[in-house]
């Protein structure tokens, strides 16, 4: 083991027999770095933890975590972490949903999920169905747009200040003095799939 | 009684009917511990309900990250948990070295061991000295800050800032130390650190009114603890030893010799316990890193992750192309995604990394502590008085840099 990263102890076969154990609902399973994830139906989500907490000793939902890939069909991934305090060990469970389709909530599993999925519907637009209290967390009151979509800009839509002459905080739209750099570190040498600068001079002749 | 009230009426004698007052608690409040507004549901003098509002110390870290490549993000994390720094940058760079499986000299962990483990015993002190002033205590403080003023001073000699130290690297520390600073430290872990501690904690431990306010309030028990996901002294106090540093440990942790404190009873007066011995433990710790600590670099010698030195590059070609490229592009890290969790000293501290084969992140989930413990205020406090809430808030221990993010 060459990185000083905790150490978790060995796992075989956790995989297959989560597999087993979860059969139809399961799509996929990997091992990286050390770390085990398993990919499962969406519909499935509220069976399969309730599952994993019981048969396999998961007490702890740590956190669940948004993932935005617009490339994709289903763009958001929501990942649960689990942590079994008996065994010591870790387990990543992903689904997958676009803007429109909701995931079942955890909250009746774990009630720690209140908090983590309201945080996901708050910076993602993910909808959890039968979340009891699904409000907005993080962001302001009034908050509109979803801050952690790859296609929000990050400076936002608005800024605020106080107004004097209408005595309460205001909000105008964002007013950049410099458009914030984005260098590109793309190399000209491997492949780049753009034009240099000045280059479309030479295609034209 | 055969007919049935609305929930939030009584009828009393006189036919009056009574109805709960709700109060805002913050956002400005001294025992608020930041920006915190809980929309408070009293009958009397008793918590009906709960609703903490957070978010107003949100400044979209997790998205600002994406933007910046990895060594450019890890100041961000000082800002986090700006009590405990240093914990916070050990998840981050441990994540990014566990997904470029990155080898770290030994001295450099011993060196994060050690600091890790001071930043510990300043958030203690500043958490048990507010603990204390929020239950009416103001003294205890006056020597905990004391011996805080002296863990800054600390940071400072080793990385130039007293509180934003930006000093664990991908790949090791960012500078090495003089020994006269090691020296300095192995002779107040004996003699300031431990007679102001002891001597502060005295004055409360045992005190009638302080054991009044805190035993037996905001009792959790070890399944609740579980279900809602509570970690670090929160879960210790419950009764479960949990110690990340023990259980699934990194850097040299596996070499240390430590004891894990556990609560009995699982309430306030537990969790300030447990963090008073946590300190203890730190400094056995600390102690024991000392003297083993070896000689050798500081950082990785993989000059494709860390900068060279600058001594080196005003004589070398190849050390300045390095350097150069390192602070403009960074490095790039093989895509994949690593969950790193620490024990930071308000318990698990994770990175959920997730690395496209860019020099940026792609996504970088930061797992705060306060987040799930807040989130615990309801059902904890639900019977309480409204003069516990404070009690039972500081004994979280809670930072809003870090739980609004």
């Amino acid at each position: 083991m060459a990185s000083p990263a905790p150490r978790i102890t060995g796992h075989k076969g956790v995989v297959t027999a989560v597999k087993k154990a979860i059969g139809k609902a399961f799509v996929a399973g990997d091992e990286a770095h050390g770390e085990i994830s398993i990919t499962v139906k969406r519909d499935t989500i509220v069976a399969v933890l309730t599952k994993l907490r019981d048969d396999f000793a998961y007490q702890q939902l740590m956190e669940i975590a948004g993932v935005d890939y617009p490339d994709r069909a289903e763009r958001f991934e929501v990942v649960y972490h689990l942590l079994s305090v008996t065994k010591n060990h870790r387990l990543r469970v992903r689904v997958s949903t676009d803007e429109a389709t909701p995931v079942p909530s955890a909250t009746g599993v774990y009630p720690v999920a209140g908090w983590l999925e309201r945080e996901i519907f708050d910076l993602y637009g993910v909808i959890f169905s039968g979340h009891g209290d699904l409000r907005r967390i993080l962001t302001d009151y009034g908050f509109v747009g979803h801050p952690q979509r790859k296609d929000f800009p990050l400076t936002g839509h608005v800024e605020v200040r106080y107004s004097e002459a209408e005595q309460r905080i205001v909000y105008e739209p964002v007013q950049l003095a410099q458009d914030f750099r984005s260098f590109d570190f793309m190399s000209p040498w491997e492949g780049a799939d753009y034009i240099l600068p000045g280059d479309e001079k030479g295609a034209k002749t | 009684m055969s007919e049935t009230l609305p929930l939030d009426t009584a009828r009393t004698a006189g036919d009056r009917t009574i109805h709960n007052t709700t109060i805002n608690f913050g956002p400005q409040h001294p025992a608020a511990h930041g920006v915190l507004r809980m929309v408070t549901e009293l009958d009397g003098e008793i918590v009906e309900r709960i609703d903490p509002h957070i978010g107003l110390l949100h400044r979209g870290t997790e998205k600002l990250i994406e933007h910046k490549t990895y060594l450019q993000a890890l100041p961000y994390f000082d800002r986090l948990d700006y009590a405990s720094p240093l914990a916070m940058e050990h998840s981050y760079v441990l994540a990014i070295e566990k997904l470029l499986d990155l080898e770290v000299p030994l001295r450099a962990q011993y060196l994060r061991v050690l600091f890790a483990e001071l930043t510990r015993v300043s958030n203690h002190l500043l958490n048990l000295a507010h603990h204390a002033l929020d239950v009416g205590a103001m003294t205890p403080g006056l020597w905990m800050y004391e011996a805080r003023e002296d863990a800054y001073g600390f940071f400072e000699r080793a990385s130039g800032a007293r509180m934003h130290m930006a000093w664990f690297r991908p790949g090791g520390v960012h500078q090495d130390v003089p020994q006269k600073l090691l020296d300095d430290i192995a002779v107040w872990l004996d003699d300031r650190l431990t007679r102001l501690f002891e001597e502060g904690l005295q004055l409360v431990v045992d005190n009638r009114i302080f054991k009044q306010r805190n035993v037996d309030i905001g009792v959790v028990s070890k399944e609740d603890a579980l279900a809602w996901g509570f970690s670090g002294p929160m879960i210790r106090a419950a009764g479960l030893p949990w110690d990340l540093r023990k259980s699934q440990p990194y850097d040299v942790y596996a070499r240390m010799d430590f004891d894990i404190p556990v609560g009995t009873k699982g309430d306030c007066y537990d969790r300030f316990m447990v963090r008073a011995e946590e300190v203890r433990q730190s400094i056995r710790i600390m102690k024991q890193c000392l003297a083993d600590m070896p000689e050798g670099p500081v950082a990785s010698l993989d000059r494709k992750v860390v900068p060279p030195k600058r001594a080196e590059m005003k004589a070398s070609m190849e050390a300045l192309i390095h350097h150069f490229k390192l602070y403009t592009e960074g490095f790039h890290v093989p895509a994949g995604e690593v969950y790193v969790a620490t024990e930071s000293p308000k318990g698990e501290f994770g990175v959920y990394l997730v690395s496209d084969g860019s020099n940026k992140p792609y996504r970088c989930k930061i797992r705060p502590t306060a987040f799930s413990h807040l989130q615990a205020m309801d059902f904890v406090c639900k019977g309480h008085m409204l003069a516990d809430i404070t009690a039972i808030l500081s004994a979280m221990d809670i930072v809003f840099g870090e739980c609004d993010r």
